[in-house]
């Protein structure tokens, strides 16, 4: 029943696996992006510099409401096609991966930065207040009070946001050959009488990589969580 | 000759002070000066802007004219000397504000390693004889959460005390606490002002402005209304809405 999947057609993909481990670097590497830019973000909508809390609220208003499938296919077309931006890679392959990876960033970094921020609100101000007169910097606030705080206490809203990109790097498939959706695709096109099965086999895939995480998270969440 | 200069300056002086939240005119005028050494008491009525007059000596509430100067060192704008001049001014709040995902110890090796850039050990060290002073050094490896009122505000003070400051300021160190752990922590308190801390304190404790305080400032309406010893206070109040206040709490 399983026989198609080992078709030399589909060895472009690596196949099945090799296909859902482009999805799980795909994953890997938007995360941490929007892990570190999405906290730049918050960093600067909770600061004191006008101009910066002005840009992240903009940056933030703007990029998450251009749907996900514009930005992918817009940086394919506007950095790579117009601009002949190859972000270092080097075969088309690579320079795919890589325009992905920098659109789920800029994407994902907004609920990144959402979230973070209602974490940032969950801390008493008064804590900062007490940093701020023990003579900690700005920053120094924020690092060692803030976040450490709004980081634990936003670890499952941040396990939704991780699963959302998880299943958003199908996306790449309007770009790419690369990962399980575009498998998924050629499958479909390929194999008309096993349709269902196809479909089956990459929800299963998908569930089998984000359950896990949304277990795992959740359990860091509890166990992470401050005490007040 | 500089030691007599020096010990001449106030710890701190505030000159024709004014701050508004909106339309409500919350410090009018204020002029004061606290020499070295000494406990001030600062009483008065909810709402008469002794907490916000507390918070601006080390510019958490920044003023809107008028200037207010530590150790003869002007209040610096939002930055780094801001950030220095703080942490020469200890402050304890109402509500502790420890840091809730930090155990007692580390609440106070915090500062003294990021801010005087001390090694662990020398902080840890300092950290360790402060709790024993306050006596909690038994709590040093819990988190805030696990201990009592009373307990963390101690704690809170020895986290201001490793800072080795200059002044300490207390913004109602009590009012959050039940009735039991209040003399635990005015202990603490009476003890620093004996040991010639120069302190600011914001508190409904009768008691303690009685028995620790050089001075007696009482406000009222964002103003400044007596300025005096606490016997002259208690036993001789000579405005009106002093009487009207010390009418109230003491009756009861």
């Amino acid at each position: 029943m399983f026989d198609f999947l080992d078709k030399p057609l589909y060895a472009e993909y690596g196949g099945i696996l090799g296909a859902f481990w482009v999805t799980i670097q795909l994953t890997f590497f938007s995360a941490i992006g929007s892990l570190i830019w999405g906290t730049v973000l918050a960093a600067m909508r909770v600061g004191p510099v006008p101009i910066m809390r002005w840009f992240a609220t903009a940056y933030v208003n703007i990029v998450r409401n251009v749907p996900l499938t514009v930005i992918i296919v817009g940086s394919s077309v506007v950095l790579a096609d117009q601009l002949l931006w190859t972000l270092g890679g080097s075969d088309t392959r690579e320079i795919s991966f890589r325009l992905a990876v920098l659109g789920f960033t800029l994407y994902t970094s907004c609920f990144v930065c959402e979230s973070l921020r209602s974490g940032i609100n969950t801390v008493p101000i008064g804590q900062a207040e007490a940093a701020r007169a023990l003579g900690l910097t700005f920053f120094q606030v924020l690092r060692i009070v803030v976040l450490p705080q709004a980081f634990r206490s936003v670890v499952a809203p941040l396990a939704s946001v991780l699963i959302a990109l998880t299943k958003n790097t199908t996306v790449t498939a309007a770009i790419a050959g690369i990962e399980a959706a575009a498998l998924m695709a050629a499958m479909i096109e390929r194999e008309s009488d096993k349709v269902l099965l196809v479909f089956g086999i990459f929800a299963v895939g998908f569930v089998i990589l984000t359950l896990p995480m949304g277990m795992f998270l959740g359990w860091v969440a509890k166990k992470v969580s401050v005490k007040r | 000759m500089t030691e007599q200069t020096s010990s001449a300056t106030p710890m701190i002086k505030a000159t024709a002070v004014n701050k508004h939240f909106g339309d409500l005119h919350v410090l009018k005028d204020i002029n004061f000066e606290v020499p070295r050494g000494q406990v001030v008491v600062v009483l008065g009525p909810s709402g008469s802007g002794k907490s916000t007059l507390c918070r601006a000596i080390n510019r958490l509430e920044p003023i809107d004219s008028g200037t207010i100067e530590v150790d003869g060192q002007p209040l610096p704008a939002e930055g780094r000397a801001l950030a220095q001049l703080r942490a020469d001014v200890g402050m304890v709040f109402q509500s502790f504000n420890l840091f809730a995902h930090k155990t007692i110890l580390d609440n106070i090796t915090l500062a003294p390693m990021k801010v005087r850039k001390q090694d662990k050990a020398t902080a840890r060290k300092t950290a360790m004889e402060l709790l024993e002073r306050v006596g909690i050094a038994n709590q040093a490896n819990k988190y805030p959460a696990q201990l009592s009122g009373g307990q963390q505000q101690r704690a809170a003070i020895a986290r201001a005390l490793a800072m080795k400051p200059k002044v300490m300021m207390f913004d109602e160190p009590t009012s959050a606490l039940d009735p039991e752990m209040v003399q635990e922590v005015l202990d603490v308190m009476t003890t620093l002002a004996r040991e010639g801390m120069t302190m600011f304190v914001v508190t409904h404790e009768m008691g303690f402005a009685r028995k620790a305080a050089n001075r007696v400032m009482f406000m009222a309406d964002g103003e400044i209304v007596e300025d005096t010893t606490p016997d002259d206070f208690f036993t001789n109040p000579k405005s009106a809405r002093a009487k009207d206040f010390l009418g109230k709490i003491l009756t009861h």
